[in-house]
């Protein structure tokens, strides 16, 4: 495999990653704000709570992990991306950090207010909705260049447009149906009937508007970009039609309350067909049409020291990794809140 | 205001407001970690009640810390993207390592927090500190050599059209400045938290609360404050002598020293009147020759020998004052209660107490002294003798409107950090703590 290949792969294996663990995080958010408002905190924050108490960080480092290692690759993409994402990605970022230090203040600190669970769910909407105009924007159509060679943002094509839209309504109603499915599983980990049948009803809720989402990020793309939705139809339509198979199995599993570990296994399956097969028809363009993978390459030295890298950082990380997945996620007596873990 | 001036003080106001909390990630790790493992080996309580407690606290500043720095992660392609595009062929290994070092501090820190009384031997729990120790003084190492590649950028070279070509990406990290940029960072880090800690301690005794916890508490932090404050010094000392030989003009910029001379004196405070002359400044005959060279002889470079619009800001000179003023008083603090210690006389004297209070903002105010001096003092390159700053920022035009945006957040996460700190200590003092603990 190319190096440029190997290096678009890793980051998007990366922002997969993030799409998972953020989604969880995002959508428990919301539902914990939503419980507050329907007074039903009692019954679910519990679950909610003890998931994401020594996870948050983690996540967080998944994204930053992200644009990192684009920049590193594709510098090319720091300065069209830089340029044009200003204001956007400054939101995402004010909105992220408002997040990020409330949860810590509300979880480690003296006590909860409704002030920082409100700041958490609400945040968590927002996020994933400005960080998705990146991936609007990679379309084209958004940028341009003019004669002496500047990057220009066209917001009001960007805000106007039906397409991008649609891929902010899809970013919104996945990370609710993500996270709902996550949890329900969790629930039931912990033995936690009440909390399961809520979390379930939520997962059941938003699976129908996932779908119907996906099918209008499909119809805008057609419009706004022909070449890229023929690629994505021809080439790797069976990549969304195994998508849609998982989904369905994984409805039916949470429909019936079975094997909910295997339904979540499935939500996981339905989004990595569905991205990766996105990402591998938007190629070779990082940003259409200004900017390929071959074009934003780092120089190949630097490209391979850090394929390198990258391949130390993992044996340090797995092993790392799988002790927190054990001590935490797959611990019968941590999730069931016998071990309460006592936070210092 | 052009784009240039206001990412500037954007992404000098974002840094600044992130080595508060960066510099307490990197240091107070390691006193958690001495504390516990202590704690564990005398089989003393009081010690692993202080690790649990400066825990508890250090979760919310890192909080603040993670937020702050994925700010100035981003803000580096944003604010200047010409520089990223250029430079991100090169400093993208050690951004990227520094991302690592930082996911297994991240692991590992979650894991720590709650796992206390979860194993059979305490002696794994403690293990649990040492990946956050290493992540975190590890992503401080990775992300100073990128600061000291924009110093002193080598491992590449450039073609006739100003493409960057033949890169070696070792060579680029440890180029010229990181040894001693390295040493200097870490020392800092580490002696700032260590009166960061040693000043909660003096506050309490000082407020009357005699208990012997606060007594070790202070013993611990002072003993370790006195030998990081002389390993600042000496690190502090090498960079002078990287300055005088790779950096000339940010040395003699923050000396006002005109023309290049040998037995060049060191000149303190003073200000300059119209004619660039050093008025009201006590000099101290050949120190910065002896700072910059090793001997009274060495010739230091001066000001004059670089052209005008290369000459970094002449005001840099009350930094590196500031700096080198609070380093000496640390020092001597800490070498005080030290010897009253030694000499078995009561080193918990009030007005040292008090003095030891003082440290801990001061030692704060001497971080940023360096910092601005060692950022202003590389003006106008941001790579320097390749880029040029405001041929680096960005074209676009919202700046002002995020520069609004930032400052609100940053005062707000000053606000509320504070206050939960506050609220988290005052409800369960220490003696609170003991007595539930049953610990005498």
């Amino acid at each position: 495999m190319s190096l440029e290949l190997i290096g678009i792969t890793v980051l998007w294996t990366f922002l997969y990653g993030y799409l998972i663990v953020a989604s969880i995080d995002f959508g428990a958010g919301f539902f914990s704000y939503y419980s507050v408002l329907t007074k039903k905190e009692h019954l679910i924050n519990r679950i909610i709570d003890r998931y994401l108490s020594p996870v948050w960080e983690v996540t967080n480092v998944f994204l930053v992990f992200f644009f990192v290692g684009i920049v590193g690759f594709f510098p090319d993409t720091a300065y069209y991306y830089g340029t044009a994402l200003l204001l956007p990605g400054g939101v995402a970022l004010l909105l992220l950090s408002i997040r990020g230090s409330f949860y810590a203040f509300a979880n480690y600190g003296a006590r909860k207010s409704r002030t920082s669970l409100f700041l958490y769910g609400v945040t968590g909407l927002f996020i994933p909705a400005s960080l998705s105009t990146v991936l609007t924007i990679s379309e084209g159509g958004f940028i341009e260049k003019t004669a002496t060679g500047e990057v220009r943002f066209l917001a009001w094509e960007f805000f106007t447009s039906p397409y991008s839209w649609s891929v902010v309504f899809l970013a919104l109603v996945s990370i609710l149906f993500i996270s709902a499915s996550f949890l329900t599983y969790y629930a039931s980990q912990a033995g936690d009937a009440t909390a399961m049948s809520i979390l379930r009803r939520y997962a059941l809720a938003w699976s129908g508007p996932t779908i119907l989402a996906s099918l209008l990020v499909f119809a805008g793309l057609s419009q706004h970009n022909p070449v890229h939705f023929g690629r994505a139809v021809q080439d790797f339509g069976w990549m969304f039609a195994l998508s849609f198979l998982c989904f369905v199995c994984a409805v039916w599993l949470i429909w019936k309350q079975r094997s909910l570990g295997w339904a979540f296994v499935s939500v996981m399956f339905q989004f990595f067909f569905a991205f990766f097969g996105y990402g591998a028809s938007h190629l070779p363009y990082l940003l259409y049409p200004y900017v390929t993978i071959q074009s934003a390459l780092t120089n190949t030295t630097m490209g391979w020291a850090l394929v390198i890298a990258f391949i130390a950082g993992l044996l340090l990380l797995i092993p790392s990794l799988i002790l927190l997945m054990k001590l935490f996620l797959f611990n019968a007596n941590y999730v069931k809140g016998e071990k309460t873990g006592n936070k210092t | 205001m052009d784009p240039t001036i206001l990412s500037r003080i954007l992404t000098a106001e974002t840094l600044s407001f992130h080595i508060i909390w960066a510099t307490i990630g990197v240091g107070v790790p390691v006193f958690i970690s001495i504390a516990e493992g202590w704690g564990i080996y005398k089989k003393d309580p009081h010690y692993i009640l202080m690790a649990r407690r400066w825990t508890r606290g250090f979760v919310i500043t890192v909080a603040v810390g993670v937020v702050t720095g994925t700010c100035i992660g981003m803000m580096l392609s944003m604010l200047w993207p010409r520089f990223m595009q250029m430079a991100g062929n090169i400093i993208s290994l050690p951004l990227f390592l520094e991302t690592f070092a930082f996911f297994f501090e991240a692991i590992f820190l979650g894991i720590y927090l709650y796992t206390w009384d979860r194993f059979k031997k305490p002696i794994y729990h403690w293990l649990m500190s040492i990946p956050i120790v290493l992540g975190s003084s590890l992503s401080a190492v990775f992300i100073t050599t990128v600061n000291a590649f924009m110093n002193t950028p080598t491992g590449f070279s450039l073609s006739p059209d100003g493409e960057v070509i033949n890169i070696r990406p070792l060579e680029a990290m440890f180029n010229p400045a990181t040894p001693t940029k390295v040493a200097h960072v870490l020392t800092s880090a580490y002696v700032t938290c260590a009166f960061l800690l040693a000043a909660i301690a003096a506050w309490h005794l000082l407020k009357g609360r005699n208990h012997v916890y606060y007594k070790k508490a202070l013993k611990l932090t002072m003993i370790l404050g006195l030998v990081l404050a002389l390993a600042t010094a000496l690190a502090g000392d090498f960079s002078g002598k990287f300055l005088a030989e790779y950096v000339p003009e940010k040395l003699a910029a923050a000396e006002w020293h005109f023309e290049t001379d040998q037995y060049a004196p060191l000149v303190l405070f003073g200000w300059l009147d119209d004619n660039g002359n050093v008025r009201g400044a006590l000099e101290i005959p050949w120190a910065l020759s002896i700072l910059g060279g090793g001997t009274p002889s060495s010739e230091i470079i001066g000001l004059n020998d670089f052209p005008e619009d290369e000459r970094p800001p002449l005001w840099i000179h009350y930094l590196f004052d500031g700096m080198v003023v609070i380093g000496t008083y640390l020092i001597v603090i800490a070498a005080l209660f030290a010897w009253l210690w030694w000499r078995q006389k009561n080193p918990y004297r009030p007005w040292l107490l008090k003095g030891i209070v003082w440290a801990a903002p001061l030692s704060f105010l001497a971080i940023q002294f360096g910092w601005i001096y060692a950022e202003v003092g590389r003006q106008p390159w941001i790579l320097r003798g390749i880029m040029k700053v405001s041929e680096a920022s960005t074209t676009a035009d919202n700046v002002g409107v995020l520069l609004l945006m930032f400052t609100a957040l940053y005062i707000a996460l000053a606000i509320f950090a504070s206050l939960v700190l506050l609220r988290l200590f005052k409800n369960r003092p220490a003696e609170k703590e003991m007595e539930q603990r049953g610990i005498a």
